[in-house]
């Protein structure tokens, strides 16, 4: 068997076990699927006549614009609920049993991000569900809808990464699951459940240059208006730049834990 | 070919020297019993051999691969059962199983049938399914050592198999060794437990404050030791005062409680009557006496100033508390 098929196959069942794990553990899933499926519903309820006001977007409804702010929270969420489960895997000695077997260290925190990645995949799924149930209209049809997943289960997997880096260095799930509120305070600061151009400063320059805005629009553009090439590249472009700090705080973090057990 | 070979290995954290240079050789198809308290540098050891920490210095090499250059080959060569069995309790047995199967590289069928074989062999095939939160501590060890043997390994090592265990899980896991070892696996087994290390190791061990203060069979480390000694254990008097008319007879040991007096003799059994009539002549009653041979114990005792299971049963405690 070749070394890439078997590494494939352990990324596969680490992949497996991190789904089994959140679906089987409450606690996990509830901030990826419960705590925005709550916020939606608040928001939308509550916030709908936002659309009236000059210069926000031309949507079909608050609840189309805010699809892709609750798919945000949710991958954000997968992301620390990543970081969090593995953290536990540290604190009780499984990693021990991972790192303790002849597979490339790599593997180990790829196939957490597949199971965060999964998490993304389905969240994508369930806030469309949920649009389209309740009314919402996919303005570039299923291409946009495809795409949308797409950038989700990525970003998922981008956010993941920190999770993933910030579990290795650490080896403590309370302090991922410290930085619970801080995600939300960087969600906030982007243009995930608003509109950057109706923020006032210095929120509107914060959520300028925050990555994730860049993210939460290339998912929004197919959703409201139709598919952006320049939208699309920039989310991309955010999503790998995630990805590269998540994969060079992951390689420093799996050396300290070598060293320091 | 030796299975392990340890050279001046050293592992410090920052200031503290958790193991201070210490050398170890294992022959293939061995038990080797790595004998010491909480604390003393054993868990330390087994992780750099099992390559889960870098040493500071020395060298090691298990399977005739070095630790540090040659990780991954030790990695393929080993099976690992850690201290606190590293379980996920959200996983079913089976899965656990066939997740390690996965992890050691046997294809999916292979893995699953082996995955069945070693269920039945640790007696789970009953709670193959269920989640592993729902296992007694004697389940969890025998699953986690199954675990470890999913891939046949060369060496298998167990780091306290048996702490924290009833008498008769620890006796499952005690057959369990010794037919892996008849089989032909080298096993490195630490424990606490000094009856565990007499019954089940070829060679022992003994580290005490990351130093290997005694090795051998334990046969020649009793024998090291020599005379039996008398355990006293007073239903009157004073024990300083007994321990004072006995000094002459011969030399004292400490005590594993505040009643016991214990004092070693040339001539065994023979010395008997004159330690009860030194006694009788001071008035101090005797309500009993035990002739006891050399054990690991005296061999620890010998070695550190201590009692071991004295010292095991205090961190036990001390563990409860926290």
């Amino acid at each position: 068997m070749s070394s890439l098929v078997r590494n494939a196959r352990v990324v596969r069942a680490l992949g497996m076990r991190s789904i089994r794990q959140t679906f089987r553990r409450p606690q996990l899933i509830a901030p990826i699927i419960v705590f925005p499926t709550l916020l939606l519903a608040i928001q939308t309820g509550g916030a709908a006549a936002a659309v009236e006001l000059p210069g926000f977007p031309p949507v079909q409804s608050f609840l189309q614009f805010m699809l892709a702010g609750a798919m945000m929270q949710s991958l954000m969420l997968a992301g620390n609920s990543g970081g969090i489960a593995l953290a536990v895997d540290i604190e009780m000695g499984f990693t021990d049993r991972l790192f303790s077997a002849p597979i490339p260290r790599f593997a180990i925190v790829l196939g957490r991000l597949a199971g965060t990645a999964a998490l993304g995949l389905f969240g994508a799924l369930w806030f469309l569900a949920i649009g389209l149930i309740f009314g919402a209209t996919i303005e570039s049809g299923v291409p946009g809808a495809l795409l949308a997943i797409v950038l989700v289960t990525a970003a998922a997997m981008a956010v993941g990464g920190i999770g993933a880096a910030i579990a290795l260095r650490t080896g403590s799930a309370s302090v991922v699951q410290g930085l619970f509120p801080l995600v939300l305070v960087v969600l906030f600061l982007s243009s995930a459940f608003f509109p950057q151009e109706l923020m006032i400063e210095p929120a509107k320059t914060i959520a300028e240059y925050n990555p994730l805005s860049l993210v939460v629009e290339g998912i929004r553009e197919p959703m409201i208006s139709g598919i952006d090439a320049a939208d699309t590249l920039y989310a991309v472009l955010a999503i790998l730049g995630i990805v590269a700090l998540g994969l060079v705080l992951s390689a420093r973090a799996l050396r300290h834990r070598l060293r320091v057990g | 070919m030796p299975a392990i070979v340890v050279e001046g290995l050293e592992r410090a954290f920052d200031e503290v020297l958790a193991v201070q240079g210490i050398d170890i050789a294992v022959d293939e198809g061995e038990i080797y019993g790595f004998l010491g308290p909480n604390g003393a540098g054993k868990t330390t050891t087994v992780r750099m051999l099992t390559t889960l920490l870098l040493p500071t210095g020395g060298r090691a090499t298990v399977a005739g691969h070095d630790v540090t250059s040659e990780a991954r080959a030790v990695r393929a060569s080993i099976g690992v059962a850690l201290q606190e069995a590293a379980l996920d309790p959200l996983m079913t047995g089976r899965e656990l199983i066939r997740l390690q199967a996965t992890l050691q590289g046997l294809p999916p069928a292979a893995g699953r049938q082996r995955a069945d074989a070693l269920l039945e062999r640790v007696d789970l095939v009953a709670a193959a399914d269920r989640r592993v939160g729902g296992y007694s501590g004697g389940m969890k060890r025998r699953l986690d050592l199954a675990a470890a043997l999913v891939h046949e390994p060369r060496v298998l090592f167990l780091d306290e198999p048996t702490t924290g265990l009833d008498p008769v899980s620890r006796k499952t896991i005690w057959e369990e060794v010794r037919a892996l070892n008849d089989d032909g696996t080298t096993v490195f087994l630490t424990t606490q437990y000094l009856e565990e290390a007499d019954q089940l190791a070829d060679n022992v061990g003994i580290i005490d404050s990351g130093r290997i203060v005694a090795e051998g069979t334990p046969e020649a480390l009793k024998a090291e030791i020599g005379d039996p000694h008398i355990q006293l254990q007073l239903a009157a008097g004073s024990v300083a005062e007994a321990e004072r008319i006995l000094a002459p007879i011969g030399k004292l040991l400490p005590p594993k409680d505040g009643r016991k007096v214990l004092v070693e003799v040339e001539n065994g059994a023979a010395d008997i009557p004159r330690v009860v009539r030194a006694l009788d002549d001071a008035g101090i009653a005797v309500e009993s006496l035990e002739l006891v041979k050399p054990t690991l114990d005296d061999v620890f005792v010998e070695k550190t100033g201590y009692h071991l299971e004295e010292e095991s049963e205090e961190g036990a405690e001390a563990a409860v508390e926290a």
